[in-house]
């Protein structure tokens, strides 16, 4: 159980492991869809094409959406796009560098639903019945039809069971030519796959590795901080509705003081210490203003030092001299992306 | 064990896991529902249409009362709506926000069984057999019209002693079937292609009021469940008193006919402070009925209690 729960904490530990995670499984899920979706291809002769490639492209469409949606990223793109630019520039290449790792994420379902359709066959064979080549494949001795005739025979070659054109085309011999050509396509496809993912792995340290490594940088910290906010926003919601009740209670008991000559000796050491988690927002409109200030004007990259007290506070010691070099120190050490 | 307490605490973290969880499992019973079910369509020209579209239409709708019914979020949302003003101020926005979420989450699963209905294709097929048009299947062309309507009614039963090798039968079957499938997969692209343009615009309209709404609705939410919390917390200390009292009561009357029994009344003392005053039925009834009609305001920088 301890591997299962060291597995589980890696794909938590970021959103990018969480990610990957959500890909697999999506993946996965593809090759399930695939197999328990039950083919059923209409062998009619313009239904046929329709819904052999309708099959081939709508799916592997919806997963890599369904690959955005399901990426938390998604939003934080959107809003670091559109956010004002209040006291910290946007860059654009984080922006880029978010959107390509979204992207590559997302487009593994879909091939992967592509590629077992393709090694498959149904779905070339339904698509291309019509189109097969009679006269080199076809029984030499068979009764002149009409083109129409042809393609509606054609079209009946995936349905076993309603085929009659043995003597126009044998129904194996077809099958196995388009099946032959689904699969050569299926492993084209994942050659050409797997190469694209290897240039691009092996070629990115090739060209600006630096501004990779800075967008890298910052696109974890876009992340980190928006979780972080989030919590802190729920620890100060649920202090708040601490201090709230527990007031709450006590107005409801001063009213009953006249009765019972009995104050609360306990309440203001509780109420103290989830009054300082409030960090000194105490009504709904300085709440408001903070979330408002949070999307308009996001705080500028870079930290302050404690605040000093001033030289009349430190009358009576030796240490003021000193005090003032070290924030400069501190400042120069974390430069401001701004 | 462990995973699955690992699991249940992942879930158990904010309640928004726990909806997702709960609307989840859901969507997995709804599948799980739909193979279990033995669809025997009727296979009679006017009962067909009723039973295909029934089974297509009622459970989804029983789903999506059962996903209502299941989202706690539902009934914080219904009392924060119903509540009389007191001093707390009514934002309308927060109630929006809760009910939109609310609907999306109950939506999943009959969306799911809508889907994997259609895909599976013997709803529809059982529904519209008897709508289609004899002229196209070469097997039903030159049949009279009632004993058509009663063939094109028994395609879906493939066990029918008329029709069991009937290429015709086979032919509508498909045709039926891809329509179904077709039907589905465009359902479920409207669908991705209408949450993804959601989350992806979302950002771009009023992100400071969707921060606000959402940090209220959480408050809210976690108010109730503090609160909850606390009565628990005095009414067992009042239940505890109570009976200490009780007992007291009854020693001292013992003592009255007997020898005198040790005192041991000081442990009693703590409890007092954290009944907060409140010390009798009727406090406690006017606790609740003031916390209901007239939720105090949401201010709290004031350290000492107020009226």
């Amino acid at each position: 159980m301890d591997k299962f729960r060291m597995i589980f904490q890696f794909f938590q530990s970021n959103q990018e492991s969480f990610m990957n995670g959500i890909c697999g499984i999506m993946a996965l899920a593809s090759t399930q869809m695939y197999s328990a979706f039950d083919f059923n291809c209409p062998c009619l002769p313009h239904y046929n094409l329709v819904y052999g490639l309708g099959i081939l492209l709508v799916p592997p469409f919806i997963l890599f959406l369904l690959g955005f949606v399901l990426n938390n990223n998604i939003s934080m793109l959107a809003e670091e796009w559109r956010r004002p630019q209040g006291q910290r520039g946007k860059d654009p290449a984080v922006l880029r560098y978010m959107f390509c790792s979204m992207a590559q994420r997302a487009m593994i379902a879909p091939a992967v639903w592509v590629s077992v359709t393709l090694l498959d066959g149904k779905c070339i064979t339904c698509a291309f019945c019509t189109s097969v080549p009679v006269e080199t494949l076809g029984n030499a001795s068979h009764p002149r039809l009409s083109q129409g005739e042809v393609q509606r025979v054609l079209a009946r070659i995936p349905c076993k069971e309603i085929y009659n054109g043995q003597q126009l085309i044998a129904n194996e011999v077809a099958v196995r030519y388009l099946r032959c050509i689904s699969q050569a396509l299926g492993w084209c496809f994942v050659l050409l796959m797997t190469t694209l993912a290897f240039l691009v792995r092996s070629l990115r340290p090739c060209f600006s590795q630096a501004a990779f490594l800075k967008s890298r940088y910052w696109s974890h910290y876009i992340d980190i901080e928006r979780k972080l906010f989030d919590e802190t926003c729920a620890e100060h919601a649920r202090s708040f509705a601490k201090v709230c009740i527990q007031q709450f209670f006590e107005s409801m008991s001063t009213d009953l003081v006249a009765s019972h000559c009995h104050l609360p000796r306990k309440a203001p050491a509780d109420a103290g210490e989830a009054a300082e988690k409030l960090l000194g927002i105490t009504d709904r409109g300085a709440m408001n203003m903070a979330l408002k200030s949070w999307h308009r004007c996001k705080p500028p990259l870079h930290l302050h030092p404690p605040a000093l007290p001033t030289g009349n506070g430190w009358a009576g010691e030796g240490q003021p001299p000193t005090h003032p070099s070290a924030p400069r120190r501190e400042t120069a050490a974390y430069y401001s992306w701004v | 064990m462990d995973r699955f307490r690992m699991i249940f605490q992942y879930f158990q973290s904010n309640s928004e896991s726990i909806m997702n969880g709960i609307c989840g499992l859901l969507a997995l019973a709804s599948v799980k529902m739909y193979t279990s079910f033995d669809f025997s369509c009727p296979c009679l020209p006017q009962y067909n249409m009723a039973y295909g579209l029934g089974i297509m239409f009622i459970p989804p709708t029983i789903l999506f009362l059962c996903g209502l019914i299941l989202n706690r979020q539902s009934l914080v949302m219904l009392e924060e709506w119903r509540r009389p003003q007191g001093r707390r101020k009514k934002d309308l926005a927060v109630i929006r926000y809760m009910c939109s979420s609310i609907m999306q989450r109950a939506m999943v699963a009959p969306v799911v069984w809508i889907v994997v209905t259609l895909l599976d294709g013997k709803c529809l097929i059982c529904a519209f057999s008897a709508s289609m048009d004899p002229e196209k299947f070469v097997g039903f062309a030159n049949v009279s019209t009632v004993q058509v309507q009663q063939l094109l009614a028994k395609v879906p039963c493939k066990d029918d002693e008329l029709l069991r090798n009937n290429t015709s039968r086979k032919a509508v079957s498909r045709y039926l079937r891809c329509w179904s499938q077709a039907l589905g997969w465009s359902i479920l692209l409207i669908l991705i292609i209408a949450a993804f343009l959601a989350r992806w615009l979302r950002p771009c309209f009023n992100q400071a009021t969707l921060l606000q709404a959402r940090h209220w609705s959480n408050y809210i939410d976690i108010e109730q469940k503090i609160f909850e919390e606390t009565c628990c917390e005095h009414s067992r200390l009042f239940a505890h008193k109570c009976i200490l009292h009780f007992f007291e009561s009854m020693r001292q009357e013992i003592k009255l006919h007997s020898f005198s029994l040790p005192r041991e009344g000081e442990g009693a003392e703590g409890e007092e402070d954290l009944l907060r005053g409140i010390t009798d039925q009727d406090q406690v009834n006017k606790l609740l009925k003031t916390w209901y009609y007239e939720k105090p305001p949401l201010d709290v920088s004031q350290a000492t209690p107020r009226h």
